[in-house]
């Protein structure tokens, strides 16, 4: 297996994880359990919390700041990856007061054009890459993809993990793939997307989750949005508190980016509210978690005009993109 | 720092009266007792002033049951009785936010619990029970099973409208009549359930319901013409009841205190189990008769668990417990908080560790923070007395054998708790559990249709399920 480039700073026992395909596999299967009963129970729990008035301003300006404006669409142009990065450096034009979102996220192809609308406004630019969203290639071609999407200025990657190679029990070499990516990112962040629709269950997003922050991912992304179900609350609570496992064990702090399937500011709060009671107040930065989305975005453009204004305006007052 | 803005309950929503009265033979009146002041816990202002029963009131109260169920309730057809039930829990449901929002106010525990457990499961209580009305037949009590007559029935103050629930849905499917009384810093939502009785047109004098202190109780289960008691509460007044009626021929089932454990095996999915310790103790105030208030813990991953579960305990909210964010709401009485500083002092003074959520308390109202004290030996008060409070006594254990041996090792046996994800183990330690109620991987779950209740100390009889049915009936 190749070495982790995080390794240096790793415990010792998490560095023995690594160590080969065999304790790497005895790691991840000596994780505890996750019981699904629990952790759904505890999703819709804290589902439950009522957010209002300068909590709820704060949750609004808060996710918007967090927010990755995605486009994945074979259909996509350059002119739609202009506007939405227009969208993105103003998300309300009435509004100059409304947050700049965290970064855009398109196909490597668009990379250049994203870079060039977004040049010195501190907006990130994310790309998919290795072969999205399905992974299905060789690792030279996921190598070569990264590469393209980096050498293009991408600043973030989000790449997929070979779900066929870790539902097969070959973690080891889901695990080098992540470690050459990460060295193929250069300076890049790397999200690590665990797709976890197909992962099926908790306690496989618990081990893939560790598997993608031993092998250097800055951040675990539920999902390429391709896929459903998407992220899920559930689902993000593992991730949560996997990252926030990996903080008790290592020190450092790692992201957790929901990706599809979140299209309202009410959702939008749950996954704070995860975020601040599960992981912690700390994480509550878009330099530790993130929206991928794009609708999101305009839903709460709407409720924070309606906590200015009082009234509900009608999605006409926003634009499409 | 993100601070979640106040999110109060309006309380206009309770339809809060200045006083209330008793409800005996269908119509509302005054008790000839001294009147009570129910006090709000969450900010020690005087609610209402409720008129109390003396023991002339209970003499009349009995003899209205008695009236009603020789004339009407004992010979009506199960279906028609089925239908006044069903009515009772669809009149829960329509006013499910103001007995919500009383119960808070009374009782102090959050909004959300008595919004999404305390109602909802009371209304379940009598739609479960309302189904079972015309099929008594088939519950494997015989043929034809006869019901006993009148029901004396006292319930305690943790949950003041499910308990009520408890006792008069089966009480009523089963054909008896029913005097109850609410307990003394809690008598409002009953009451109000005996408007809902009213609403829902049931026959005067069906159920009757006596606010009162302590003697109030007492002359209900001791009155000669009830034919069979049902108490929830201590087990100190357990005892007592069980004396007065010993040779009476009356039936009697108790539902009393509890010490129960909670193990968690070193296999254990620990981040829900931390949930679980937390909803085992922390729900409610930890004023639960089955609270999982021994945690214990298998040394090898006693440390891990530990540190989580301290993290998630400060997470804990506490305060109004009108605000739909608080998890844990006021301390039903000063009294009760008196009575849980002493045990706390006591376990301090044992040696035991002392851990405290540094979370803020209200400046006014009845709080206590949440408290988990690791270092516990079973020798300690705080291992064998109920606290009935938050406070959790941690206690590690090396070996299985050993966890069933501390678990059993109390007065009481109502409920117990086990977390593993080895299904054989669940099984095992199930079987050598001595309590009533064994949850495996998951705490404080109730439902109408399993039968709830306790061994030794906790009392006997079982309420809910097809087996609750036999403490109404003749059999």
């Amino acid at each position: 297996m190749a070495a982790p480039s995080t390794s240096p700073s790793l415990p010792p026992a998490l560095a023995d994880a690594v160590r080969d395909d065999a304790s790497l596999r005895r790691f991840l299967h000596g994780l505890p359990g996750v019981d699904q009963v629990g952790v759904e129970q505890r999703a819709a729990g804290l589902g439950t919390r009522s957010i209002k008035k300068a909590g709820k301003m704060w949750a609004i300006d808060t996710a918007i700041g967090m927010v990755d404006l995605t486009t994945l669409e074979g259909a996509d142009t350059h002119g739609k990856v202009r506007s939405l990065a227009a969208k993105a450096r103003r998300p309300d034009p009435e509004h100059p007061d409304v947050p700049q979102v965290a970064a855009v996220c398109v196909y490597p192809d668009m990379v250049e054009t994203a870079v060039r609308e977004l040049d010195g406004t501190g907006i990130d630019i994310a790309s998919v890459a290795t072969a999205f969203p399905s992974g299905r290639s060789s690792l030279k071609v996921k190598l070569e993809d990264t590469a393209y999407a980096v050498d293009a200025g991408a600043t973030e990657i989000d790449m997929v993990i070979d779900r066929g190679a870790f539902l097969s029990g070959r973690y080891g070499q889901v695990f080098d793939e992540i470690v050459q990516v990460k060295h193929a990112c250069r300076d890049a962040h790397l999200k690590v997307i665990l797709e976890t629709g197909e992962l099926a269950t908790y306690d496989n997003v618990r081990r893939a989750s560790w598997l993608g922050l031993l092998a250097g991912g800055d951040f675990i992304k539920t999902s390429t949005g391709k896929v459903s179900p998407a992220a899920t609350l559930p689902v993000t609570h593992v991730m949560l508190q996997a990252v926030r496992d990996w903080h008790t064990q290592t020190g450092e702090l790692r992201g957790v980016k929901p990706a599809g399937g979140i299209r309202t500011t009410k959702d939008a709060i749950k996954y704070l509210v995860a975020v601040h009671e599960v992981a912690g107040p700390e994480w509550l930065t878009a330099d530790l978690f993130r929206f991928g989305a794009s609708t999101l975005l305009n839903d709460l453009l709407m409720q924070r005009r309606t906590q200015l204004e009082g009234h509900y305006s009608g999605p006409d007052y926003v634009t499409v993109d | 720092m993100w601070e979640y803005a106040p999110a109060p309950e309006s309380r206009d929503i309770a339809n809060l009266k200045p006083t209330y009265r008793m409800f005996v033979d269908g119509q509302f009146v005054e008790g000839a007792g001294e009147p009570l002041k129910t006090v709000n816990p969450g900010t020690e202002e005087v609610l209402a002033e409720v008129s109390t029963a003396a023991p002339a009131d209970v003499d009349k109260a009995v003899k209205a049951a008695r009236r009603a169920y020789d004339r009407v309730w004992g010979k009506m057809p199960g279906s028609e009785r089925a239908k006044y039930i069903f009515r009772i829990a669809r009149l829960i449901q329509e006013r499910g936010r103001e007995l919500a929002v009383l119960e808070s106010l009374d009782n102090g525990k959050p909004i959300k619990e008595s919004r999404d457990v305390d109602v909802p499961t009371a209304a379940a209580h009598f739609f479960y029970h309302a189904g079972w009305a015309d099929k008594l037949g088939y519950a494997g009590y015989g043929p034809d099973p006869k019901p006993l007559g009148v029901a004396g029935q006292v319930i305690p103050w943790n949950f003041p409208l499910l308990m009520a629930a408890w006792k008069i849905a089966p009480a009523l499917a089963c054909g008896n009549t029913v005097v109850l009384k609410p307990a003394e810093t809690t008598p409002l939502t009953a009451l109000v359930l005996a408007e809902i009785i009213q609403q829902a047109d049931l026959p005067p004098g069906v159920v009757n319901i006596l606010p009162g202190a302590g003697d109030v109780g007492a002359a209900v289960t001791s009155h000669p013409d009830v034919d069979k008691v049902a108490f929830t509460g201590s087990t100190e007044v357990g005892k007592l009841i069980q004396r007065q009626l010993a040779g009476t021929g009356r039936k009697l089932t108790l539902e009393l205190g509890g010490k129960a454990a909670n193990i968690v095996f070193d296999d254990a999915p620990l981040d829900q189990a931390v949930e679980g310790i937390v909803n085992g103790i922390f729900f409610n105030q930890g004023h639960v008769c089955c609270a999982g208030s021994r945690l214990l813990v298998q040394e090898s991953v006693a440390e891990e668990l530990l540190e989580k579960l301290r993290v998630r305990v400060s997470t804990l909210r506490v305060g109004d417990p009108l605000d739909k964010n608080t998890d844990v709401g006021a301390i039903n009485s000063r009294e009760q908080l008196t009575k849980i500083q002493q045990l706390v002092e006591t376990g301090d003074a044992e040696g035991a560790e002392r851990w405290t959520s540094a979370c803020p308390l209200p400046d006014k109202g009845f709080y206590f923070a949440p408290t988990v004290f690791s270092n516990v030996s079973q020798a300690m008060r705080i291992a064998r007395e109920e606290i009935f409070g938050p406070v959790l006594s941690v206690l590690t254990f090396r070996t299985p054998d050993e966890a069933v041996a501390k678990a059993n090792n109390t007065p009481y046996g109502l409920s117990a708790g086990i977390w593993t994800e080895k299904g054989s183990r669940i099984l095992w330690a199930a079987q050598k559990m001595r309590a009533g109620v064994v949850w495996a991987n998951t705490f404080n779950r109730f439902d109408p249709t399993a039968p709830f209740g306790g061994y030794q100390e906790s009392g006997f009889g079982r309420e809910g399920g097809r087996t609750g049915l036999e403490a109404y009936l003749d059999v």
